[in-house]
């Protein structure tokens, strides 16, 4: 995903980090935006249920998404 | 209900919720800050008066649901899941942030599943409205089954409507939100029958988080853990599901109550201002700007009122010296108890303004924009994004530094930070290294501008701080983390800090310094009082007699004489002792039985080393260092003939107090801040270690 890209989330690849991602509001079928990274590439902001969050690439790469 | 027992209220919400607002707008100052039992979460109880009766009130860590990942999280899990718990509360206030309403409702529909009476608190409406949405609050009410009350928490508003409806002892709702799915409710029934429970989410709960519950005694997990693996449960799996459904009962029910649905423009300013904060050149330039500020204002603007109260303390203890009557309980109280108490007064200034600007910078959100920049360099060294702040501090001081990372949640990110912390040289080495540096480097330039002491004394700080980072990457590899490190953390929007909340926290930090790691530094100086003012035998009671006998052919002043008293004195003393029992062991580092005394009573704090040498060399006044310099200069080493204070015995020691742990203060601080003595004294042992290995090459390899 680029910076301002909009994508839908599908699922989760890594179990014991989903329950922590949906409990935060990374619900299957629900628009995330990636809105830009950290200076140094890692981590990243994204937008999801109305909420900023930072993340890390490692955990964010456990979200699947529809393009 | 009689006044017979009181009213236990706890505060539960997300993080960024105005949870701490509310708690500091309920109990003002009638607040206090511990740990739970056995952990190192902090724990934030007040009282307050509903109808004339005292109710006391929990704020609990900020959690966005009752499945427990780290300390926090589990603490919440625990008191809410322990009927007999001495935390288990009456009532429970349910913060939820109106301009994000699902996300705070997780946390909500799990606790009326529990059966407990729950007060909802919408807080931050007026945000939520100027983003044009409303709430229909009876819709609401009535979907959940509980009490809803509007609250500003930064404000003071709505405060009243909520001790009111907290004073009518609400009942739990009646509804159930989640329902358990058909093949495991037997088995939770069970478990419901068995622990005589309320719930059947409460067992539930049980089946989930066996192991979180640190009420079940062994028996009774492996109770609960024989049911799950009969029906094969999978905890994993379950709890994603039930979160799914829940929201889906979120969404369902917001559709109804939300009366106008939100703009997302309404947080474009604080993305406007993001763009700023965390790019490329203007974040890092903004942050270090901001660190320079802080570091500037612990190192000279608190310098101020620490001078006001250093000098105060000495006039204080010189005055009860004169004035008292001889005796050694009259000296305990003038040269023991009175420095010890000042010794403690005099963190007070940087503590405060350390936290000022922590608070502040948590309050508008910066923090977690610091965070945000830093992780990713940080976390190669095991540290975290929220370590900098502390690093940093640290090179003003250890003792608040190390408080301070208490915003760190991760165990193990916080614990490795705790210890690096002390080797960022503090200001309390600035002493020690300016006598030592002058001593034994030349006064030279080097390339015409460049000053050799100057760069030695950078030196040394650089030396620090690569010993701070190296040793976090060594950490990192030898402690083992029970949590995993997460970084899914909301970046709150940008707001203006709330006063009363700084004013607290400073409050805060302040009395946990005085009182927990006062009391150790009390006992520690007077300890150390005691090994420099008695030794064995009588010799110290003839001191005077006897530094007169040897001194009849020299003409000394009386200051010269009472000088030299006083050297024989410590000489005497059990740190004299002490100070020659030790000499085997720091001669190859270079040092003799003098210098010896002076890292034992150094202990206190490093720049009692200057006074120690002062002392044993007689020199009495240690207000202008050149009489020092000059003294230690002409020291001669009874060995070699030579100077005692040579190159090799002057890196040694720079290097030994770049690298000790020598500051009883910082001791005491790391063992209350992680609960024990275990982590000061490895730390302790891992510091004085490598200060020895250091000092030990260095003069090796100078001589």
């Amino acid at each position: 995903m680029l910076p301002g890209e909009v994508a839908v989330i599908s699922g989760f690849m890594d179990d014991e980090i989903s329950t922590k991602l949906l409990e935060m509001g990374f619900l299957p079928g629900s628009f995330v935006t990636y809105n830009f990274a950290a200076p140094l590439g890692d981590p990243i902001c994204v937008t999801v249920s109305n909420l900023d969050l930072s993340l890390r690439i490692a955990e964010a790469s456990t979200i699947s998404i529809l393009e | 209900m009689a006044g017979d027992k009181k009213l236990r209220i706890a505060l539960a919400g997300k993080p960024n919720s105005g949870k701490s607002s509310l708690f500091n707008q309920l109990t003002g100052l009638n607040q206090k800050v511990g740990n739970f039992p056995g952990v190192t979460v902090e724990k934030r109880t007040g009282t307050f008066s509903i109808n004339g009766t005292t109710a006391d009130v929990m704020d609990l860590p900020g959690i966005y649901s009752l499945y427990a990942r780290t300390l926090d999280e589990k603490i919440v899990a625990e008191i809410f899941g322990n009927h007999s718990s001495e935390f288990y509360p009456d009532e429970v206030v349910l913060i939820a942030d109106a301009t994000n309403l699902k996300n705070s409702f997780l946390l909500l529909t799990q606790l009326i599943d529990l059966g407990l009476p729950v007060v909802l608190a919408l807080n931050m409406v007026d945000m939520a409205v100027k983003s044009g949405q409303s709430v229909d609050i009876k819709k609401l009410s009535f979907a959940f089954d509980v009490p809803v009350v509007m609250i500003n928490a930064r404000k003071g508003q709505g405060i009243n409507e909520l001790k009111d409806v907290l004073a009518t002892r609400v009942n739990p709702s009646s509804r159930k939100i989640f329902s358990i799915s058909e093949e495991v409710l037997p088995s939770v029934r069970q478990i419901k029958e068995h622990f005589k429970l309320r719930s059947d989410y409460e067992a539930y709960q049980f089946l989930q988080q066996t192991n979180s519950l640190t009420h079940l005694t062994a028996d009774e997990k492996n109770y609960v853990h024989a049911i799950a693996k009969q029906i094969g449960f999978f905890p994993g799996k379950y709890q994603g599901a039930e979160t799914i459904r829940r929201y889906e009962f979120i969404q369902d029910l917001l559709n109804q109550v939300i009366i106008k649905a939100s703009n997302p423009g309404w947080k474009k300013s604080s993305h406007r201002i993001d763009k700023i904060i965390t790019h490329k050149v203007w974040g890092y330039a903004i942050f270090f700007a901001m660190l320079f500020l802080i570091f500037q204002s612990i190192f000279a603007w608190a310098q101020v009122p620490m001078d006001l109260i250093d000098n105060g303390f000495a006039a204080l203890s010189d005055w009860l010296d004169r004035s008292l009557p001889d005796g050694p309980l009259f000296d305990l109280i003038s040269q023991g108890i009175i420095p010890g108490i000042g010794g403690i007064i005099i963190f007070i200034p940087q503590i405060a303004v350390l936290f000022a600007f922590i608070s502040i910078l948590e309050e508008t959100g910066y923090m977690a924009r610091v965070v945000f920049l830093m992780d990713k360099i940080m976390r190669r060294f095991g540290l975290n994004g929220k370590s900098v702040v502390p690093l940093m501090s640290g090179w003003a001081c250890a003792i608040p530094a190390i408080m301070a990372t208490r915003t760190i949640e991760n165990w193990k990110d916080r614990l490795i930070t705790i210890i690096v912390t002390p080797f960022m040289s503090c200001s309390a080495r600035l002493p020690v290294f300016a006598i030592l540096v002058a001593l034994t480097i030349p006064d030279k330039m080097i390339l015409g501008f460049i000053n050799l002491q100057g760069l030695v004394m950078m030196g040394l700080y650089l030396l620090g701080f690569l010993a701070a980072i190296f040793s976090a990457l060594l950490m990192k590899v030898l402690i083992k983390a029970k949590e995993r490190s997460y970084l899914i953390m909301e970046l709150p929007t940008y707001r203006m800090p709330m006063w009363k909340n700084v004013g607290l926290a400073i409050i805060d930090k302040t009395k946990a310094f005085v009182f927990d790691a006062g009391k150790v530094i009390l006992a520690i100086s007077i300890v150390l009082w005691v090994l420099a003012s008695f030794g064995p035998g009588d010799r110290m009671n003839k001191a005077e007699e006897t530094v007169i006998q040897q001194a009849q052919n020299e003409r000394l002043t009386e200051q010269g004489l009472a000088d030299r008293v006083a050297a024989y004195k410590l000489e005497n003393s059990y740190a004299g002792v002490i100070g020659k029992f030790i000499e085997p062991v720091i001669r190859p580092l270079g040092y003799d039985w003098k210098i010896g005394i002076a890292l034992i009573t150094s202990f206190a704090a490093r720049e009692v080393f200057v006074g120690t040498i002062a002392t044993i060399y007689s020199l009495g006044s240690t207000e202008d260092p050149q009489p020092i310099r000059e003294r230690l200069a002409s020291e001669v080493n009874p060995e070699t003939g030579g100077p005692r204070f040579t190159m090799a015995v002057g890196f040694s020691l720079l290097i030994f107090y770049t690298f000790a742990m020598q500051c009883m203060s910082t001791i005491a601080i790391v063992k209350r801040e992680t609960g024990g003595w275990k982590w000061p004294l490895i730390q302790l042992g891992y510091m004085t270690g490598l200060a020895y290995l250091g000092a030990f090459i260095a003069y090796q390899f100078l001589s």
